[in-house]
């Protein structure tokens, strides 16, 4: 995050401490006046179309209504979080006060259990998607190569892969929600059911493209590279460490990139209806809690979720330009 | 001199849909341990295949090809090979990549300090050792395909084998690599197969240049021994009336003498595709 915004701050400054010549003006125009002009008609769109639309939970919110709510989100999080802060003020103090009457005296301490604010429920949503898509990359990607290398068991996937690829996420969820209910019994559960239902969905439906994308990779290496491979009569091993993964670096990306942003798509559907604490779990809430501030703060989830969308992907771009060795491939 | 390298009567045939395709038919060729033999011929004859039967990539049908006395049934460094296009890996740098053959022909036989001396030297050979960490992308084609030939020559092949290694190369670059090729041959006195479509390149640098016929079914056609001695000068042989005949003797295999079959060839496909531009005669 921050190295992007210094980048952003980086391009802002080279732009402007430019000359004004007729190259630099077209430079300005593409870079921030062209965008800005964009962003701001659909902001006026917006403003004038959602005064227009009514609902029974009052008028669809615009732009002034969303940054309100935004602002009482925030508000409502430093409450939240200056009210726990109190709480273990006063479990301090009552622990050290009882300590000092009695040195015997075990400490009980208790965690807070306010309920999760917006922003606590951002970090639940990220922490999930990423548990989901690590998962499904640690097993799609040994998958897709050993189904790239080889043409036999390429084939007899195949028709799985092609099957399970296109299903839903909310057709699964039932599914897995059933399932993780009578494996996942434990008296001290070290995670929440409604973490590992959503969990699983997500990387059920996200792993489909880095497979998909890693197999095409491997079995496209150039044919001179596996002679090379052969002359050197490198070991199965070495040939798949330096020459097979490497060379498939890029299609592998391509496919990350991809899973990621589907997984972060289904997240959301699936902590709706798994009641995983996180965004999609917010939107549901609002949606059920129907007061007249609801679809203005559902607004704000909604931007929310494309910005972080928007931003795990850069992140990927970022580690994709950083880790792979095909700098002239276009990333975008 | 006793043959270190004998090719033995060897055809192959591919499998097409139309039923197998014979490539080569009886081709048969002793090289002696130090020799340089080009391979000539019109594109298609099949010569990169002959290459490809030594290197162990491709199965002969019939015949064999024996090296040192050992029948050659699959590839290894000690046939290196310095491809067409370089076929460096672009994820490595000029010494990764050679560093890649060091390690897998003398890992366990030189130490550590040794295979990175003997790595630095290999592209000392071929000069590179200024642009040593450079991956191939920031590198020019010539460049590359000097680090193709450090990375040969640093298995210390008992026989090299050049598949038409400076085709892609413009004249001048070209011109570079086969005096530094020369210079090389003559201090390490390797033996070397190169295929190439230059008449020039071809006199300028063997002992031997092997014409082939052409194909399908195509075999060795005429041998032509060049006897220039060494150190050979372009510029001192571009007038030399010994040099110019046995580049017309080539010429004359090439176009003459081959070049019947190719224009019957040509005029059977003419006859199918009508109406479609000729084809351009092969180089």
């Amino acid at each position: 995050m921050a190295r992007l915004i210094t980048l952003g701050v980086k391009q802002l400054k080279t732009v402007a401490l430019q000359p004004l010549t007729k190259e630099s003006l077209a430079r300005w125009m593409k870079a921030i006046l062209l965008p800005l002009i964009g962003s701001v008609i659909f902001l006026l769109l917006w403003h004038i179309g959602a005064a227009r639309v009514n609902t029974s939970l009052g008028v669809f919110p615009g732009p002034v209504i969303v940054y309100q709510q935004w602002q009482g989100l925030v508000a409502e999080h430093q409450r939240e979080r200056k009210k726990e802060q109190a709480f273990y003020e006063r479990q301090e103090k009552r622990n050290a006060k009882k300590l000092a009457q009695d040195p015997n005296y075990v400490a009980k301490v208790r965690t807070y259990t306010g309920k999760p604010t917006f922003f606590d429920q951002i970090i639940t949503s990220l922490y999930t998607v990423l548990a989901g898509f690590i998962l499904a990359s640690v097993i799609a990607i040994p998958v897709g190569i050993i189904i790239g290398l080889n043409k036999a068991v390429y084939s007899a996937l195949n028709p799985i892969i092609q099957l399970f690829k296109p299903i839903s996420p909310l057709a699964w969820l039932p599914l897995v929600t059933m399932v993780v209910s009578a494996v996942y019994v434990s008296k001290d559960p070290m995670f929440s059911k409604s973490f590992l239902t959503s969990m699983f969905t997500v990387t059920l439906c996200c792993m489909w493209p880095t497979l998909v994308n890693t197999a095409v990779g491997v079995a496209t290496i150039d044919k001179d590279l596996l002679n090379v491979s052969k002359v050197l009569r490198l070991k199965w091993i070495t040939h798949t460490v330096k020459i097979v993964i490497p060379s498939a670096i890029p299609m592998m990306f391509t496919g990350l990139r991809l899973s990621l942003g589907i997984a972060w798509m289904v997240l959301i559907a699936a902590e709706m209806l798994a009641q995983n604490p996180g965004l999609g779990k917010f939107v549901w809430d609002e949606f059920q809690n129907g007061s007249s501030n609801s679809l203005g703060r559902i607004m704000v989830a909604v931007l929310m979720i494309g910005f972080i969308g928007f931003v795990l992907d850069r992140i990927m771009l970022m580690l994709q330009r950083h880790v792979s060795w095909d700098k002239s491939v276009i990333l975008r | 001199m006793s043959t270190h390298l004998e090719i033995s009567q060897i055809a192959i045939e591919f499998p097409t849909p139309k039923g197998p395709f014979k490539a080569l038919d009886n081709v048969s060729l002793k090289i002696e341990k130090g020799e340089f033999v080009s391979l000539i011929g019109h594109s298609g004859c099949g010569k990169s295949t002959v290459l490809n039967i030594v290197a162990g990539l491709y199965g002969a049908t019939s015949g064999g090809v024996i090296l040192d006395g050992k029948e050659i049934k699959a590839p290894g460094p000690e046939r290196a090979v310095v491809f067409q296009n370089h076929s460096l890996l672009p994820w490595l740098t000029a010494y990764q990549n050679v560093e890649l053959a060091v390690k897998q022909v003398f890992g366990g036989k030189k130490s550590k300090r040794e295979m990175t001396e003997w790595i630095e030297h290999n592209l000392e050979l071929v000069h590179m050792s200024h642009a040593k960490d450079k991956r191939p992308d920031e590198i020019s084609g010539g460049m590359k395909q000097r680090v193709g030939i450090a990375r040969a020559l640093a298995m210390e092949p008992s026989v090299l084998l050049m598949d038409e290694p400076f085709g892609a190369l413009d004249a001048l670059t070209r011109a570079h690599l086969q005096d530094s090729l020369m210079d090389i041959q003559k201090t390490l006195n390797n033996t070397v197969i190169m295929i190439t479509h230059d008449v020039d390149e071809a006199v300028l640098l063997s002992d031997r240049i092997v014409m082939m016929t052409n194909g399908p079914a195509a075999t060795v056609g005429e041998i032509l021994t060049v006897n220039l001695p060494r150190p050979r000068d372009r510029l001192a042989l571009a007038n030399d009336a010994q040099y110019v005949d046995y580049r017309t003797q080539v010429l004359t295999f090439l176009y003459e003498k081959q070049r019947k079959v190719e224009a019957i060839d040509q005029a059977k496909k003419n006859s199918k595709q009508q109406g479609k531009p000729t084809q351009q005669q092969a180089s």
